[in-house]
Formats: structure tokens, sequence, C-alpha cells
């Protein structure tokens, strides 16, 4: 197999498993409302991939990198959005701008932990995480702030037929893969996950590409906890927790490498959307919470072992 | 190297501890001490559990799930019908094993598939357990709740996971070939050695700690639920961590590793001596973390220079 068909080819795997899953529960209901689920598909789906698409950018770093603070990222930064704007009308882009400095602050914070004391990305993240999640709890308070109904509305409206944050989950991705394979800096970042070593020896600012990639996936989680307070009508402090396994799962599913070097922009939308619809079409056929997770996690590692029985052995 | 290595988790418990009994002095006796480190125990059989798949140089991040799971047989079947309760704890962790075997024959990403596998766990517990309730044996909570002289059942516990795990892993023959696993396969496979074997003995090790690490939570609480041990996925990758251990080459040490367990317990428990919010008590377990690798990266580049 060449190289380009083994690097452009997995994210058809990831869509082919979500229109399998669709396919699968139309059965069932015999072809009615295929557009309320492919809606809501879309909806949930756009914030499992919009934190996907920042965990892709830290994996394809290379081995070790992870970022395991994403959860408290979006609790944190919707927190304190939300406690900004108190429901008032017209505060909507402010709030957005305390979330994105949130996320800015955390991008920074974890990259100082992991340039200055070099501590492994994984328990970098994982013990800044924990003060970000007391963060949360402490100016949370228990307390769960409406958002500003326009912003409420933009959250859960939809254009041209689309929800409307499907359109900023797909208008992301589009910039995360016009930089990956157009500008010179995602070819530094897609350098350094193949090779840090010979990335460095061959002049690409390593450090920088580090630093730039856990801003990018700090402020992508914000905007993901800030939209999905907005659309749930809150922001509660549990609110991440799904994120931490998802955004690595739909990496993968997507048919990023996980060794880094190698990602998937349009696998990523691919996956978030199977990991949505698989949960409803178990719904569907009446699976009880127990079986739903046995067999969403034996579909995860059934589409692993797939993907790299198929990938070869490079 | 492996005497200094345990030096520095050593130090920052004792710090702590001493902290801990300056600030609230009558923590200092017998039902203060196990207080404060009850909990510890089954905390640090998940650490030593994680300790052994890091030691073959993978991650483990199903084993809160796993804990739980295991919890939830303790508090159902094991109560029930003894006899069904150990089967079904074999067969975990056999299921363990087997999952090391597949990691290492396809080339899997342990990361990922230890994902893939926290979502069965947590299917299995609440298949078992939709609802919060079961109840821990008779005997089992005995044993939790037992009082030995002097020293508190918690420390003589520590004590005893520690011990066993350095005889298993640091002493024993066998442990060293595992260590080797992480260190360089490769040299052990030329040696002779059957490579996906000892992998899936190391993850028998896991299942083995992580499901006494779900009976001693259950002997604790008496009572289980399928999300009862979730974060100790976090807690336990960060125990090792904080024990000396490192995610490549086999470098963990057992000791360490219930140590790290300890000073994370504490590190909680410290703050409502300080009267701070019990909002703190996670963030106190990530500053915690951070001050004592950033303690540990001073030591080595110290080392370096000398």
């Amino acid at each position: 197999m060449s190289l380009a068909g083994m690097t452009s080819k997995p994210w058809i795997w990831a869509w082919a498993a979500a229109a399998l899953a669709f396919a699968a529960t139309l059965v069932l209901t015999q072809g009615r409302g295929a557009g309320e689920l492919a809606y809501a598909a879309l909806s949930f789906g756009a914030f499992a991939a919009i934190v996907g698409l920042g965990q892709m950018l830290v994996i394809t770093l290379g081995p070790g990198n992870v970022d395991l603070s994403i959860p408290a990222t979006m609790t944190l930064a919707a927190t304190l959005a939300l406690k900004f704007m108190g429901s008032d009308p017209g505060t909507a882009l402010p709030g957005l701008a305390i979330a994105l400095a949130v996320g800015l602050g955390v991008g920074a914070a974890n990259f100082a932990l992991i340039f200055l004391l070099r501590l492994p990305p994984i328990i970098a993240t994982l013990a800044a995480s924990l003060i970000y999640q007391s963060l949360a709890i402490w100016s949370n308070r228990g307390l769960r702030i409406k958002p500003p109904t326009g912003l409420a509305e933009f959250a859960t409206g939809r254009f041209l037929g689309l929800p409307n944050v499907a359109w900023v989950g797909l208008a992301l991705a589009l910039m995360v893969w016009v930089l990956l394979e157009r500008s010179l800096w995602g070819r530094w970042l897609l350098a350094s996950g193949q090779n840090l070593r010979a990335a460095r020896l061959a002049g690409v600012p390593v450090e920088a590409v580090r630093a730039a990639t856990y801003l990018a996936v700090a402020v992508f989680a914000a905007l993901a906890g800030y939209l999905l307070a907005s659309f749930s009508g809150g922001a509660a402090l549990n609110m991440g927790a799904e994120y931490l396994l998802m955004s690595i799962a739909v990496v993968v599913i997507g048919g990023s490498s996980i060794a880094g070097g190698n990602s998937n922009v349009p696998g990523v939308w691919g996956a978030a959307l199977f990991m949505f619809l698989v949960v409803s079409m178990l719904n569907s056929y009446g699976a009880a919470a127990g079986v739903r997770n046995v067999l969403t996690g034996t579909i995860i590692i059934a589409i692993v072992i797939a993907a790299s029985s198929r990938r070869a052995r490079i | 190297m492996n005497r200094y290595r345990i030096l520095l988790p050593v130090v920052s418990l004792a710090v702590l501890l001493g902290l801990t009994f300056w600030m609230q002095p009558r923590a200092m006796s017998y039902f203060g001490v196990n207080l404060l480190f009850n909990l510890a125990v089954p905390i640090a059989l998940a650490t030593v559990a994680q300790m052994f798949i890091i030691m073959v140089n993978d991650i483990d991040l199903s084993i809160g799930a796993f804990v739980s799971l295991a919890a939830c047989v303790t508090a159902t079947w094991l109560n029930d019908a003894p006899l069904i309760g150990l089967l079904a704890m074999a067969a975990l962790i056999l299921a363990y094993a087997g999952m090391g075997a597949v990691i290492h024959a396809l080339e899997l990403p342990a990361i990922v598939v230890t994902l893939g596998m926290s979502f069965v766990w947590g299917g299995l517990a609440l298949f078992l357990l939709p609802t919060p309730g079961g109840a821990a044996p008779e005997w089992l909570r005995a044993i939790m709740k037992v009082k030995p002289p002097l020293v508190p059942m918690a420390v003589v516990a520590a004590l005893l996971i520690a011990g066993v795990t350095h005889l298993l892993v640091i002493r024993a023959g066998l442990g060293t070939v595992l260590r080797g696993v992480g260190g360089n396969p490769r040299a052990l496979t030329r040696a002779g050695w059957n490579v996906m074997q000892l992998k899936a003995l190391a993850y028998a090790g896991a299942g083995l700690f992580g499901v006494l690490a779900g009976m001693a939570l259950v002997g604790l609480t008496t009572a289980a639920d399928a999300n009862i041990a979730l974060r100790y996925t976090l807690l336990s990758i960060a125990g090792v961590i904080l024990g000396g251990g490192e995610f490549t080459g086999g470098k963990v040490s057992p000791v360490g590793a219930v140590i790290g367990a300890l000073t994370l317990t504490l590190a909680a428990s410290f703050l409502s001596f300080m009267r701070l919010s019990p909002d703190w008590q996670i963030g106190a377990q990530g500053a915690i973390l951070i001050l004592v690798l950033t303690a540990r990266l001073i030591f080595a580049r110290r080392g370096e220079t000398t």
C-alpha cells in the first residue's frame, strides 16, 4: 500500500461506522426520524469534535503527549464565563472572551509545567487539572447560573438546517485542517510528532510548536465548555467528565495515530458522530445502560484492532 | 539508584505528616492516624495495580472502572454466593491477563484499549448494581475494622502491601524479568523469554491488585456503586509517579507507589486541618504532586552537576 493511501484512508472507517449506526437505528424506526437523529448527532457530536480536534493536535506531538485536563478546563471556563455573564443579556461576547482567556491561561500553565519542570505531559496536565477542578468548585459553589437567553438561543439554534454548534465545530475543523495541511506550522507539528530530535536538528522551533499546541487544546476545550454550558442551560461541575475518554476515543477511532505524527481531521468528526449514533442506536434497540456501555467499549476496541491490522506494521 | 529513588517520596510523606501533627496534635494518636489513612488502603492497592502496568511501559485508563466493578462484585455476588463471587474475581483477573496478551500480540496502544475496557467494566458494574447498594461480606468488614495493638490497621495494611509487592517486584527473579519487559523487551526475547506471557502476567498482577482494591473499598464503605472508584484512575497514575516511578523503562518502586498513595490521601485531609475550604481538597493533591516533582527535578539537576 502506498504511503498516501495509508495516510488518507483511515477516516473512511469512522464515517462508515457512523453511517452503519445511523442506518441500524433507522431500520428499527422504519426510516422515521432520520432528520431529527442526524440533527441531534450533529449537535452533540460538535462538542466531542471540538475537544477531539484539540486532543488530536496534542496526540500528534508524539508518544506521551496527551491532555488530561480537558474536562477540568471545560468546567472552569464555563463556570467563570457564566458567573461573569450572570444571565444578563448582551454579555455573550465578553463571556466568550473570558472563556477563551481561561483557555489560554490553562494552556500556558500546562505548558509551563511541561517545559519548566520537565514533567511528562500526562502527569503535568493531570496534576494541573486537579487544581483547575478545585478552582471551578470554589468559584461555582453549587450555583447554577443560566446563560443569557440570546446565547442559549444561539447554542440551541440552527442555521441553514444545521445546528449552530455544528457550524462552529465544522469551522474549527476546517481551520485545523488548513493549518495542518497547508501551513508551515502544521508541517512543523507533524515533523515534531514523527521525530522530535530530527525536527529540532532540522531547525524546527520544537518548543514553540509544543507551546502553541498545548495552548490550542486548552482554548478548544474552553470554547467547548462555554458552548456546552450555553447549550445545556448552565455549567455543572461534572459537565466535562465524559469528555476525557471521549476526546481520546474520537482521535483514535478517527484514524489518527496514537503514536503521533499523523493526524486526521475528517476522522475526528466521523468518530464524534459515531460515538453519539452508537449510543442512540443501542438506546433505540432498548439496551440498558450497562449493556450499552459494554457494547460501546467493545466497539471501540474492535475498531482499534481493525485499524491497526489494516495499517500494517510500518 | 533505587535507594535514592525512594528517598524523596519518604521525605515528602514525612514532611506532610509532620505538618499535620504540628497543626493538629490530636491526630497523633491511634485513632487519628487510622482516620487519616483509612481510605488510603484501597487507593494504595489500586496504585500498585497501576504500577504493574506502568512497569511494562503501558498506562491503564481503566483501573478506576475496574476497581468499581470489583467493588460491585464484592458487594453482590461475593456477599450472596461466595463461590460464584470468587470465580467472578478469578475471571476478572484472567480478563486483565488476556487484555495484556492482546495488547502485546496485536501491538495495540494500551492507552486506547484500556480506555475501551473502562466502558466495558463500567457497563458490567452498572449491570450488576444499577443503583448504589449491596452489602459488604461480614468477614471483609471485620478484616478492615480489625484493631491491631500499637499500630492502626491502615498502617499495618500499607506496610504489608509495600512489603509483599517489594518482594514480588524487586526481589523475586520473576519480578526482575517483568521490569525488564519495560526496560528492554528485545533483550528478553533474545534471552528466550516469551514477552507476551510476561506481559499477560504483569496485567494479571494489576488485575489481582485491582480486585483487592475493590474488596478493601467495600470493606470500608460497606456498600458499592458503579462509579465508586472512578477517580482512582488518575490518583493511581499520580501515586506511581509521586513514588518515584517513571512512565518508561520499567523504573518503578512498589514501596514508593504505596507511599505516593498515602501522600495523596493525606494531602486531601491536610487541608481540613488548615481550616481551608474543602473545595480545595482535590487541588491540594495536584499542588503536592507538582511540588514533589519539582523537588525531584532539583535533586536530579544537582545529581547531574556533582
